[in-house]
């Protein structure tokens, strides 16, 4: 990385907007470049300067009220019908969001829990780290994750279905804990990540297709679950529904 | 035209009014920061949660804010027109500094590692709102209203390496202007 780009990444640093693996490479290149260390330390200055509460300001109750039960007179409409340029959603345009260049940077909060689910995965099928508890029994996977998450996933055999659990792994995704478990499907991987998600929320498994990965995602009382591999999309579905019921069948006994 | 009545009580209407009024403060900030002046950014954001309202079957859901900021900030460069109409000296002037800033490389600023002192909240507002409008504009969306840069390059209509380095700028000026400040006091 040379400085200008490292110059205008900084502020994506300290703003939250890289995924880990740019971030990473940001903060090797100020570790060894004083230069960009001493302009990352002045930003950092200034962040931390910025009363930011006390540069906010509040409405007056009165334009509240006012809101609240505003009916214009025809006259204020006249005018308004001056100001022109307004359109509907034309606002924010899709056209907009794809001039962008950066491809490194965070849509929303969706695109950056699944490009670091991807990130995650790849790095359990490169390095020799797929599975913290090397297991194919749930019950020695369920209780390894006991005091080193915060949560209880569910952690069920799928073998007699054609998915082998072999293992559980602790990773971290968007700066949460998130519990990897790890089965396999003839000779692919499947990683399924379990975070905390919205008190309660359930929600439909959702399918999409990213850097080339399957990835579906879904929640379940309070668990946010997403499952990503390179298995086909039936496959995937398959051991999503299998994985599921069989989740609710362990919970009930 | 009919005028908009938030109290028919009909759905719309509860939804319009539990969806955008929570965002009151912040569209009111941006305003203030963005016209300089309170009873200005009074009237803009009143006529700005009208055409919201009035749009609002047309806000195709995701994240509200950035919808109302945009429209709040439609309806203060309607403003800077009228004022542009009626002072015709200031017009252009911001521009011009705007585009010779614009080589944001051209001279990066010298490393600096002296610590700010700590400012008060007035006198932070203050220098934030004598940063040119394109950075001020940027600076408050993400320092104050908290937007990504993805939602600030919707918002304000830009690729979002412009806002990056527009961000990079403000801050590179508003750091060089509270160190000046230091100075003087």
């Amino acid at each position: 990385m040379t400085c200008d780009e490292a110059e205008v990444l900084i502020h994506a640093l300290i703003d939250g907007e890289l995924d880990a693996g740019h971030a990473r490479d940001v903060e090797a290149h100020v570790a060894g470049c004083a230069r960009c260390a001493a302009q990352l330390a002045a930003l950092r200055d200034l962040h931390d300067a910025m009363p930011v509460q006390g540069l906010r300001h509040a409405a007056p109750a009165s334009l509240r009220a006012s809101i609240e039960r505003v009916v214009p007179s025809p006259a204020k409409t006249d005018r308004r019908a001056l100001l022109k340029g307004f359109v509907a959603g034309g606002a924010l345009s899709a056209l907009a969001a794809a001039s962008v260049g950066i491809v490194i940077l965070r849509q929303d909060r969706d695109s950056i829990v699944v490009g670091e689910a991807i990130s995650a995965h790849l790095r359990s099928l490169q390095a020799d780290h797929l599975t913290d508890v090397l297991s194919t029994d749930q019950h020695t996977v369920k209780p390894w994750f006991n005091g080193r998450i915060d949560l209880a996933p569910p952690v069920v055999d799928l073998t007699a279905q054609g998915f082998t659990l072999i293992g559980g792994r602790l990773d971290f995704i968007d700066g949460k804990p998130a519990a990897a478990i790890v089965y396999r499907r003839r000779v692919h991987v499947i990683n399924l990540f379990v975070r905390q998600g919205a008190d309660g929320a359930s929600s439909t498994p959702q399918f999409e297709v990213v850097q080339g990965f399957n990835v579906i995602r879904w929640s379940d009382n309070g668990l946010a679950l997403l499952a990503i591999s390179d298995i086909n999309r039936e496959e995937l579905e398959e051991f999503v529904a299998r994985f599921t019921a069989a989740a609710r069948l362990a919970q009930q006994s | 035209m009919m005028a908009p009545d938030f109290n028919k009580g009909d759905d719309a209407a509860q939804r319009f009014r539990a969806a955008a009024l929570p965002y009151l403060d912040d569209v009111y900030t941006l305003a203030r920061y963005l016209l300089r002046d309170s009873h200005d950014a009074e009237d803009a954001v009143q006529e700005c949660y009208l055409r919201a309202f009035r749009h609002f079957a047309s806000f195709r859901g995701g994240s509200i804010k950035p919808w109302l900021l945009a429209i709040l900030r439609n309806v203060c460069r309607a403003e800077y027109a009228r004022r542009n109409a009626s002072i015709v000296v200031t017009g252009g002037e911001e521009d011009i500094a705007e585009q010779k800033s614009e080589g944001l490389w051209d001279d990066p600023p010298s490393p600096e590692t002296e610590t700010l002192r700590r400012l008060d909240a007035v006198a932070v507002q203050d220098l934030i709102a004598r940063l040119p409008e394109a950075y001020r504009e940027t600076l408050v969306l993400r320092e104050i209203n908290d937007l990504s840069y993805r939602e600030i390059a919707d918002v304000v209509g830009v690729p979002v390496g412009t806002v990056m380095s527009r961000l990079a700028r403000a801050r590179a000026l508003l750091r060089a202007a509270w160190l000046a400040e230091e100075k003087d006091t």
